[in-house]
C-alpha cells in the first residue's frame, strides 16, 4: 500500500487519483504509524516549505519518512514534497537577521544543499517570469539530455510537464531531470535506488505524467 | 523553455455551461466536464470553470463541480466566482481545484488575496481583472467588479501591481471592451498590464479568429491567451491555435 502523506496543507485529491489509475492501493494519512507500516510513500506539494516542515515536524511524520526513506522505502516527493528532501528550505522563513545565523527550516535532510529561489534573469540579463507556471520540458542530466532513471522509462527527453512553483532545488550529482526557465534547474532528483522527487506535478501532467506515477508504482510494488 | 498556455473558458450556471456550446460528438453539450475533457484531449494547457451565477445556493453545485473534475481531468484547472473569504477558497481546494480565481472580493478586500496566498500559496491565486477604456485616455484603463456592472475608478495597471505585491500568483485579463466582440484582444492593456509585474498575465476578452491568439502573445506579451466561444462553438481546435501559434515562433505544446 502506498501512503499519500497528508501535512494538512490542501488537496490531496488529485495524487491519490493519480497513483490509483496508475494501478496502486493508496492510502492518505497524517498519521506517523501508519506512514510507518507503508510499502511506499508520497509526499505531495502544497504550500510553502517552511509551514509545511513545521506541520510536518508538529505531527511527529519528519524523523519517520526520514528513517524509512533510509530504508529503502520507494518514495516520491512532488513539488514541494521534492524541496523537502533537502536539508533546508528558504521559502516562508522569517527574513536573516544578520549574516551568519540562518532562519532557514529543515527539511528531511536525505539529501544536501538549500531550496532557494529561482533566478530570474539569464545570463544574457533577460528577465523571466516568477513563478514558474506552465508546461514545459524536461531533459535527462547528461550532454544528450536522454533519462537513466528507471522513473522515467518510456518518456521522451523534452516531454512536457506541468510546473507550479517559485523556488528550485539545487544541483548536484543525485539529479535525473533538468528544465530551463531563467537557467537550468533540477526538475526531478533521486536518492538511492527508489527515493525520487520531481518538481513538477506528475498528477496534471497528461499523459507523460500517468506514465511517471505509472513507473513509480510498478518500482513500489517491485521491491 | 515554458510554453506559452492555451486556455479555454467555461461559464457555468447551475451546474450547466452557458454562453453557446455547439461541440461536435458531445453527448451533453452542457455539461461542463464533459466539455474540459475533451479540451484535457485535446491538449489544452488548463481549463477554467468561472461560476457566473456564484450565489450562495449555487456553491454546492460548483464545489461537485470542482471535485468531478478532480477525478476526471488530467491537467490543471482554476475555478472562479463568488469568493468572499478564505473559508470559501478552502472548500474549493479542498474539493480538488487546483486554483482558484478572486475578482471583485478582491477589489472591496484586497487583504483577502494576502490571506489566501498565505493559507494556499501564491500559485493557487489567481487576481482576475474586469478592465475598460478610459475614454478619451488611450492609455487608461478601469477596473470593473459585479461581473462588468460596476465602475470602481481604480487604475487596472495599479491594481495589478498591488495585487502582485499582496500575494497573487497570475493576473487573469480581461477586456470589457473586447470581451465577445470577436476583434481580437486588447493588446495594448494587455502589454501594460504584462510590462508592470512579473507573475504571468493570462489575456481574455475579444478572441474571434486564430491569428488573434498570436497577437496576444507577440503583441500583448501575455504568457497564457484564453478563449471561450471559438472552442465551444467547434470554430477552432486547441490543435488548430497551438499550429498557428508554433508558426508564429512561439513555444507550445503540442
Amino acid at each position: 500500500m502506498i501512503v499519500v502523506v497528508d501535512y494538512h496543507k490542501g488537496n490531496l485529491l488529485s495524487v491519490e487519483r493519480g497513483l490509483v489509475a496508475a494501478g496502486a492501493a493508496v492510502r492518505v494519512s497524517d498519521d506517523p504509524a501508519v506512514i510507518a507500516s507503508a510499502d511506499a510513500i508520497v509526499l505531495p506539494g502544497v504550500g510553502a516549505f517552511a509551514d509545511a516542515a513545521h506541520t510536518m515536524e508538529q505531527l511527529g511524520q519528519r524523523e519517520i519518512i526520514r528513517a524509512r526513506i533510509e530504508q529503502g522505502v520507494p518514495f516520491l516527493g512532488i513539488c514541494l514534497g521534492m524541496h523537502l528532501m533537502f536539508e533546508e528550505g528558504s521559502e516562508g522563513a522569517p527574513q536573516e537577521d544578520d549574516e551568519v545565523s540562518s532562519n532557514n527550516a529543515r527539511g528531511l535532510a536525505v539529501l544536501p544543499g538549500v531550496v532557494d529561489l529561482m533566478p530570474c534573469t539569464d545570463a544574457a540579463g533577460q528577465f523571466f517570469k516568477i513563478p514558474h507556471v506552465g508546461w514545459n520540458r524536461v531533459y535527462g542530466p547528461n550532454q544528450q539530455g536522454t533519462f537513466e532513471s528507471p522513473l522515467f522509462a518510456g518518456i521522451e527527453p523534452g516531454e512536457y510537464f506541468y510546473f507550479t512553483h517559485s523556488y528550485a532545488a539545487p544541483t548536484g550529482p543525485f539529479v535525473i531531470g533538468q528544465t530551463q526557465h531563467a537557467q537550468f534547474f533540477p526538475s526531478a532528483v533521486q536518492y538511492g535506488p527508489c527515493a525520487f522527487g520531481v518538481q513538477f506535478h506528475p498528477e496534471k501532467s497528461s499523459d507523460a505524467g500517468a506514465c511517471l506515477l505509472k513507473n513509480f508504482v510498478n518500482l513500489a510494488q517491485a521491491s | 523553455m515554458l510554453a506559452k498556455r492555451v486556455i479555454p473558458c467555461m461559464d457555468v450556471k447551475d451546474g450547466r455551461v452557458v454562453k453557446g456550446v455547439n461541440f461536435v460528438n458531445l453527448r451533453d453539450a452542457g455539461d461542463p466536464i464533459e466539455l474540459a475533457s475533451r479540451y484535457d484531449e485535446q491538449k489544452a494547457d488548463e481549463v477554467i470553470f468561472l461560476d457566473i451565477t456564484a450565489t450562495s445556493d449555487d456553491r454546492a453545485t460548483t464545489i461537485d463541480l470542482a471535485s468531478r473534475a478532480s477525478a476526471q481531468l488530467h491537467l490543471p484547472y482554476c475555478v472562479g466566482g463568488g469568493f468572499r473569504s478564505v473559508e470559501d477558497i478552502r472548500t474549493m481546494i479542498a474539493a480538488g481545484a487546483d486554483k482558484v480565481s478572486i475578482n471583485s472580493a478582491a477589489v472591496a478586500h484586497p487583504e483577502l488575496i494576502t490571506q489566501a496566498a498565505r493559507a494556499f500559496g501564491t500559485q493557487a491565486i489567481l487576481c482576475a481583472i474586469d478592465a475598460k477604456a478610459v475614454a478619451g485616455n488611450p492609455n487608461k484603463w478601469e477596473v470593473y467588479v459585479a461581473g462588468g456592472r460596476k465602475a470602481t475608478g481604480i487604475d487596472a495597471v495599479e491594481w495589478a501591481k498591488e495585487a502582485q505585491a499582496r500575494g497573487a500568483g497570475e493576473i487573469l485579463l480581461t477586456s470589457m471592451d473586447r470581451d465577445g466582440s470577436r476583434d481580437g484582444f486588447d493588446c495594448a492593456l494587455t502589454r501594460a498590464v504584462a510590462r508592470a509585474v512579473t507573475i504571468p498575465v493570462i489575456a481574455s476578452g475579444g478572441v474571434g479568429k486564430l491569428e488573434h491568439f498570436a497577437e496576444g502573445i507577440l503583441e500583448g506579451e501575455a504568457d497564457a491567451v484564453l478563449a471561450a466561444s471559438v472552442f465551444h462553438f467547434g470554430e477552432l481546435t486547441i490543435r488548430q491555435v497551438k499550429e498557428h501559434m508554433r508558426s508564429c515562433g512561439i513555444e507550445v505544446r503540442l
